[in-house]
């Protein structure tokens, strides 16, 4: 995945303001490929604006963001919401949507919807309704969806934070597999416990700000700001 | 992408129903009359024996004689075929019609309450009736649409020396049917042809309360627009409607038609 | 005495030709109305919920506005532009089907419009970042969103259907009543109630009731189906 791959991701200086306020400023941080990064942070720290900056969701106000191939968006990406919105169809067409987007011929889209449902069991579903689906199997397909786009990187903004602890281990594994296939992640998540499972590299933002940006092992072996280090100990509030 | 060219499809459809609207083959023209001949039921009984003779379809759209000249006027129609004397000659004389015919005529009766408040059954001429009418402040339900109908009844207020006005005097602004329903309400009394008056079902308890005085009389004109004016409009065809209504044919036809067994209309072209 | 009922039964047990032909023609004239206003509002109507531009608000109000549009006005306004002293005289469309058609075209635009236009922007509010992340662009999701928005998109062809149908202005103006031409329901019951045939009337106003009633029935059995299909 790596030459001739849109990553890393450059950001340099990356801001982003509304009316004058600074939700986010001067965010400088490589994502290379291949690695697992889970953004950290109290509520309200800009996780999610983060994500949707990276994604390209939005435009930053200041700074830059730049792929490795100079595109502005890359299509080789993905992101899963903390509330998945599936299309009032079947599973399988909602599987089929971006691949149709992405201007992929007819056959080629059936046998990736094939390959889909089957990898992730989706099969039993593939005529019901996505929207009758629950919250896990919601979830599930949205990661599917995710992987038949052939992503590069995927984002993941807090994907099990609705979820109940079964489903949240199922998500857990489909990510941990993701990565295993050499795509990389960036996810945010509250769970401390997920983030020590998942996390090759942690960012941690306070207040709009990147202030730790390390290996996960050091991370949460011993973090050196104070703002972490009580984020880590429970004594902030989210 | 099925959904959008499922959605172009039936849109597609729906312009092609369009299209697929009916284009007669023969001949077709429209005339412009008033709703109390239409309503009489009296084009239902001859125009299928003009159609069947001349094999040209009739198209008639009812309306007050005012707005039915209006039509005239603005080309939209080939024939009007109308009651009000005077606006019918200035419509020829302002260029808008070739000549007027006299075709028929009926006559207007003037309807009431049964118990006859304001005592018409005794005067002695129509005017006198109105005057009546007006001095009792008996209700009084007027077409207040400039139709030769209204025209007739603002006739005869002038000939009696009333301005109408006031809380006795209803102007529905609506047609011949419709003003006899509110007449029928209230109860009032109005100014109505006979043929509207016979074929009227809703008539609760109104009945005739004066009637026969000459000024009554009520005659039709029938008028071909002005082709000169309006290029379009169907002058052979329009010509042969007029030729025939004119005609023994027509007359005999116009005689003939009956509604609870009395006469309607009485034939008058020279 | 006959209630109207008997007579709207009679009339129906007898598939009395006229009725026959007048219900035909209501039926091919409003749902022509109601497609060709659904194949010009549901774009119409979605381009501006996403679009930006300067007066789009007072657009919006305009439509808004237009939903109460008196079926005389608009009757009147397609009667002086279909006119032979009109503009588009030479058309020679006045006191035709296609006229009737044509006005209440006019006088449904404007539901179809607004309420696309209010569906489809709520559901871009929730779709919009979903959709940019799988790579649809702003005039890409407009077929999208209208899919993904029947149901409710139908209430609003059906408020159209509804308003047209129950029409007599307009179609009274620029059709003319013309009897086995332009005669509809509505016009139809307007001539019998002048006539003083209240009973007749109110037959063709019961028949024309049950017509919409099954046609309302249909569609929202259909609303139903696909939710509980569709979610």
């Amino acid at each position: 995945m790596s030459a001739g791959g849109i990553l890393p991701l450059s950001l340099r200086g990356m801001g982003y303001a509304v009316g004058g306020t600074a939700l986010l400023s001067d965010v400088t941080l490589d994502i290379p490929a291949g690695r697992r990064l889970i953004v950290m942070g109290p509520n309200g720290a800009g996780k999610s604006l983060f994500l949707r900056l990276c994604h390209g969701l939005i435009d930053p106000t200041s700074g830059t963001r730049k792929w490795a191939t100079g595109a502005a968006r890359p299509r080789a990406q993905a992101m899963v919401f903390q509330r998945p919105v599936l299309l009032r169809r079947t599973v399988a067409a909602n599987i089929d949507y971006p691949l149709g987007l992405a201007g992929l011929a007819r056959a080629e889209r059936a046998a990736k919807v094939a390959q889909t449902l089957d990898r992730f069991g989706l099969r039993d579903m593939t005529d019901q309704p996505a929207r009758l689906l629950s919250g896990g199997q919601q979830q599930r397909l949205a990661l599917a969806r995710a992987w038949a786009m052939d992503p590069e990187i995927l984002f993941l903004d807090e994907p099990t934070s609705a979820l109940d602890p079964s489903a949240t281990r199922i998500i857990e594994e489909m990510v941990a597999q993701f990565a295993d296939e050499g795509i990389t992640i960036v996810m945010t998540t509250h769970n401390l416990g997920q983030a020590r499972r998942l996390a090759q590299d942690v960012a941690f933002l306070h207040r709009g700000r990147l202030i730790e940006h390390r290996p996960a092992d050091q991370f949460f072996a011993g973090p050196q700001t104070p703002e972490a280090q009580a984020f880590l100990a429970g004594d902030l509030v989210w | 992408m099925t959904h959008t060219s499922r959605f172009l499809l039936s849109a597609a459809s729906g312009l092609a129903l369009i299209a697929a609207l009916p284009a007669s083959a023969e001949e077709v023209i429209t005339v412009a009359s008033t709703t109390s001949t239409e309503n009489s039921g009296l084009f239902g009984h001859i125009l299928p024996l003009f159609q069947s003779e001349t094999g040209i379809e009739v198209r008639v759209i009812a309306q007050g004689t005012g707005q039915a000249l209006e039509t005239g006027r603005r080309g939209d129609a080939d024939v009007v075929f109308v009651h009000a004397r005077a606006q019918e000659e200035a419509f020829v004389a302002e260029g808008y019609g070739v000549q007027r015919f006299d075709v028929m005529y009926n006559d207007f009766v003037i309807v009431g309450p049964s118990d006859d408040p304001a005592g018409l059954a005794n005067a002695a001429d129509a005017p006198a009736a109105m005057a009546a009418i007006a001095g009792a402040q008996a209700p009084f339900a007027s077409r207040g649409d400039d139709s030769g109908t209204h025209s007739a009844e603002k006739r005869l207020w002038a000939a009696a020396g009333v301005e109408p006005g006031g809380a006795w005097y209803l102007s529905t602004g609506s047609g011949m049917g419709a003003t006899l329903n509110t007449a029928a309400q209230v109860p009032a009394y109005a100014l109505t042809d006979r043929g509207t008056w016979l074929s009227f079902q809703n008539r609760g308890p109104l009945t005739i309360s004066f009637e026969g005085d000459p000024v009554l009389f009520n005659p039709y004109g029938i008028i071909l627009v002005n082709p000169e004016r309006h290029p379009h409009v169907k002058a052979e065809a329009g010509q042969a409607f007029i030729d025939w209504i004119v005609s023994e044919a027509g007359q005999n036809a116009i005689a003939s038609y009956q509604v609870g067994g009395e006469q309607l209309f009485f034939p008058n072209a020279q | 005495m006959d209630g109207p009922f008997a007579t709207a039964i009679t009339l129906i047990a007898t598939a009395d030709s006229a009725l026959v032909q007048i219900i035909g023609l209501s039926l091919r004239v409003t749902l022509s109305a109601v497609v060709i206003a659904c194949a010009v509002g549901l774009p119409l109507g979605a381009a501006l919920a996403l679009a930006r531009f300067r007066g789009r608000g007072a657009v919006i109000v305009l439509f808004n506005a237009l939903m109460g549009l008196p079926p005389v006005v608009a009757g009147l306004l397609v009667y002086l532009l279909l006119s032979r002293s009109g503009p588009l005289g030479s058309l020679a469309l006045l006191f035709t089907p296609t006229a009737m058609i044509i006005a209440q075209t006019v006088l449904i635009l404007p539901i179809v419009v607004s309420l696309t236009r209010s569906v489809v922007e709520d559901l871009w509010g929730e779709y919009r970042e979903q959709l940019t992340s799988l790579g649809a662009s702003r005039w890409r999701a407009v077929p999208t969103l209208l899919w993904d928005g029947r149901v409710s998109l139908l209430t609003g062809v059906l408020a159209g259907f509804g308003r047209a149908s129950a029409e007599v202005g307009a179609v009274l103006i620029v059709g003319g009543n013309i009897a086995g031409h332009t005669r509809t329901m509505t016009t139809a019951i307007t001539l019998e109630t002048s006539r003083g045939n209240l009973g007749l009337a109110v037959a063709l106003g019961l028949i024309l009731m049950a017509l919409t009633l099954s046609l309302n029935a249909v569609a929202w059995g259909a609303g139903q189906w696909a939710k509980g299909r569709l979610g």
